[in-house]
């Protein structure tokens, strides 16, 4: 089964370039603004579309993202609205791949099955879901794949030549790797270590690998989209949403722009970069 | 639906860290590698009989066990029911069963080698006791602290940074245990190589839940043989308080598999269970949240809830995984306690026995109060006391003024 996101690297992979792939909250500040961000993406440079699912315990995540995920929350998101949010992108793009991000339980929550049916038909290609290691598979991971998603899978740098094999088994759509230990925006990434740690995974695997946690400038996205098929950047958008919301973090007539032109600037870097890896 | 009983009920959990549906490892890819180590790390400690001996050394001599189990008898004349004893958690050093957990996870961390060492604390007998056996050991120690319970648990804070340990007072979230859990979660996460979490209660991803169940199984071993020497018989029925759970789980497991004791764990009713609370079982249903799937309080959308109670140590909205199998199987029975009954207990105990109990044991007195009196006079209950009232005592003081006035 081929998803956009199958498609997508392939059409990137001709073109000799890497993904720029962004992270935003579902929801953040407020559902309307939410969507027009998430719309105005794709235009501004983003190959990829990971979207947060709000969760009140983001054990994986820094300050930025834990704030963006209680704002959301506050402004009434569920996971139910979050699959809306989805549909309503989907009215006018049906080719950018788009993948859920969160942690499990508002999914387990709001029902395994139900939820592969609802975010199938929503038009969402594949989920990241920090909380599931390969050693409980069953619960998400093998039912995701029988239902036509990907699932995504987080390798890190305790992840060992030993252990890789068994993260990378059930994966498909692309590999996350995780380019620090630590939390989401903590710190940042070293690029050299980085290519090491690409090239020991594509030892392993064919699938495309992306990285991301702690790149935050063009110049590192574009030192990473060397090394690397895809660069992630979540927390630095995160942060210029915040930024541009009014006292009260409520959406500001400058809020679209703001994230649009992060957007367009990382992408730059992006594209900039020399040769993406292959 | 009745699940399916098991032959014991203490042969959990599974090589996967399942008990019955509950419990699990669901953590970020990151820490797996480390919690798979520490499993090892932790088999080969068991089986090591060195390990065990060590561990009983300091056990005797340095915490000061066995505790003892007394009668209660004038707590007994009052209620007019069943024989109560109490085991006296109490009266280890630190003040509480924090502590049998804590040093058998430091000689584990001493044999990884690990120099560092964080943990996650409600009302600080977790911390006080991790900062202890830190300074004991020469280990760098950094407890999580909700910056609300660093407020109403002052004494504590001030203890922890007298034995030489950090206290980060934790501002993410509700600002109580379950974001302190969050913020040590993310600590160890950064800091992988150099760093042991030492986890203060029966939950969290395998093998914690089993590991801190069977450091606090003392309690429970030792009031079998403490039992038999007093009375020449098993007791009738055992009860404990709940947060995540561990005196509980320390008492209970050893007598799981005597189908002539009842059991009872008692969870925080906070204001009434109707308004706010900290009862997981009574209040919630099964989810996922800090590496184990277990009763949880949580809204519609599977967003973790608020938990209250008047003791900070039971202020989290989960409770062990164990314990909730426990609670589907029917082996264990939960019940509640508010805040008012917590309350009226401390006072009850400390009047009649002098013994000011821990806010949080004075949940488990005060479902004493309602069961004993029902029960026949040669019905023998055993209540864990498992921590001492002081750290309370400056809480109580404004509480009772407030009354006044």
């Amino acid at each position: 089964m081929t998803t956009r996101i199958d498609t997508r690297f392939a059409e990137l992979a001709k073109e000799g370039r890497s993904a720029f792939v962004t992270f935003l909250m579902a929801g953040d500040p407020d559902p309307a603004t939410s969507l027009d961000i998430i719309k105005a993406l794709p235009k501004a440079g983003a190959d990829v579309i990971e979207i947060g699912m709000p969760f009140t315990d983001p054990m994986a995540d820094g300050p930025s993202i834990q704030a963006a995920g209680l704002r959301a929350l506050k402004g009434g998101m569920t996971l139910r609205k979050t699959l809306e949010l989805v549909r309503g992108f989907r009215k006018d793009d049906n080719a950018t791949p788009l993948v859920l991000m969160g942690y499990y339980n508002p999914i387990y929550i709001y029902g395994v099955d139900r939820f592969l049916v609802d975010a199938k038909a929503a038009g969402v290609d594949g989920l990241i879901i920090v909380d599931l290691p390969p050693e409980e598979d069953d619960e998400l991971c093998i039912p995701a794949l029988k239902a036509g998603l990907n699932f995504i899978r987080l390798a890190t740098p305790t992840t060992d030549d030993k252990r890789l094999p068994a993260v990378l088994a059930n994966t498909s759509g692309f590999v996350y790797y995780v380019s620090i230990t630590g939390i989401t925006g903590a710190a940042a990434a070293d690029s050299a270590a980085v290519g090491d740690a690409v090239a020991r995974i594509k030892r392993h695997t064919k699938l495309p690998v992306c990285v991301g946690f702690g790149i935050r400038t063009p110049e590192a996205a574009r030192a990473i989209a060397e090394t690397a098929n895809g660069a992630v950047v979540g927390t630095a958008l995160v942060d210029a949403l915040r930024d541009s919301l009014d006292a009260q973090g409520k959406a500001t007539g400058k809020t679209v722009a703001a994230v649009a032109d992060m957007v367009a600037s990382l992408a730059q870097g992006v594209r900039g970069a020399k040769q993406a890896a292959e | 639906m009745n699940p399916r009983l098991p032959n014991s009920f203490r042969s959990g959990p599974d090589e996967h860290g399942h008990f019955g549906k509950f419990g699990g490892r669901f953590v970020a890819e990151t820490l797996m590698p480390l919690i798979l180590d520490l499993e090892k790390a932790y088999a080969a400690a068991k089986a090591d009989p060195a390990f065990q001996a060590e561990m009983n050394g300091y056990l005797k001599d340095y915490v000061g066990r066995p505790s003892p189990l007394y009668f209660a008898e004038r707590l007994t004349e009052h209620l007019g029911g069943a024989k109560i004893y109490l085991k006296r958690e109490e009266l280890n050093h630190t003040g509480s069963h924090k502590v049998n957990n804590v040093l058998g996870q430091i000689m584990v961390a001493r044999r990884m080698g690990k120099k560092r060492i964080i943990a996650e604390t409600g009302a600080g007998q977790h911390g006080v006791a991790t900062a202890t056996l830190c300074a004991r050991f020469g280990l760098e120690c950094v407890v999580y602290m909700g910056a609300v319970d660093v407020a109403r648990q002052a004494p504590n804070v001030f203890r922890m940074e007298m034995l030489g340990a950090k206290v980060v007072p934790v501002q993410s979230g509700t600002r109580t245990l379950k974001d302190a859990m969050n913020e040590a979660l993310r600590d160890w996460v950064t800091n992988v190589h150099n760093t042991f979490y030492c986890i203060g209660t029966v939950a969290g991803p395998h093998p914690y839940p089993m590991m801190v169940r069977d450091f606090q199984s003392v309690i429970g071993d030792e009031t079998r043989q403490q039992m038999l020497e007093h009375e020449g018989r098993l007791p009738n029925s055992l009860i404990a308080c709940i947060g995540g759970g561990s005196n509980a789980m320390g008492l209970f497991h050893p007598f799981l598999d005597e189908p002539s004791v009842e059991i009872f764990g008692v969870e925080a009713a906070g204001h009434g269970l109707m308004q706010l609370h900290a009862a997981s079982i009574a209040g919630g249903r099964p989810g996922v949240l800090h590496g184990n799937r277990t009763y949880l309080l949580m809204d519609d959308d599977g967003q973790i809830q608020d938990a209250h109670s008047i003791s900070a140590g039971l202020d989290y909205p989960g409770i062990g995984p164990e314990h909730s199998w426990l609670h589907e199987t029917g082996r264990v029975t939960y019940l509640s306690a508010t805040d008012d009954e917590a309350l009226d207990a401390f006072m009850l105990l400390s009047r009649l026995e002098g013994i000011p109990p821990a806010l949080e044991s004075a949940h488990a007195i005060a479902k004493v109060k309602e069961l004993a009196p029902k029960r026949p006079r040669d019905h023998l209950m055993v209540v864990n006391l498992s921590g001492r009232g002081d750290k309370d005592i400056p809480q109580i003081t404004e509480i009772l003024k407030g009354r006044k006035q």
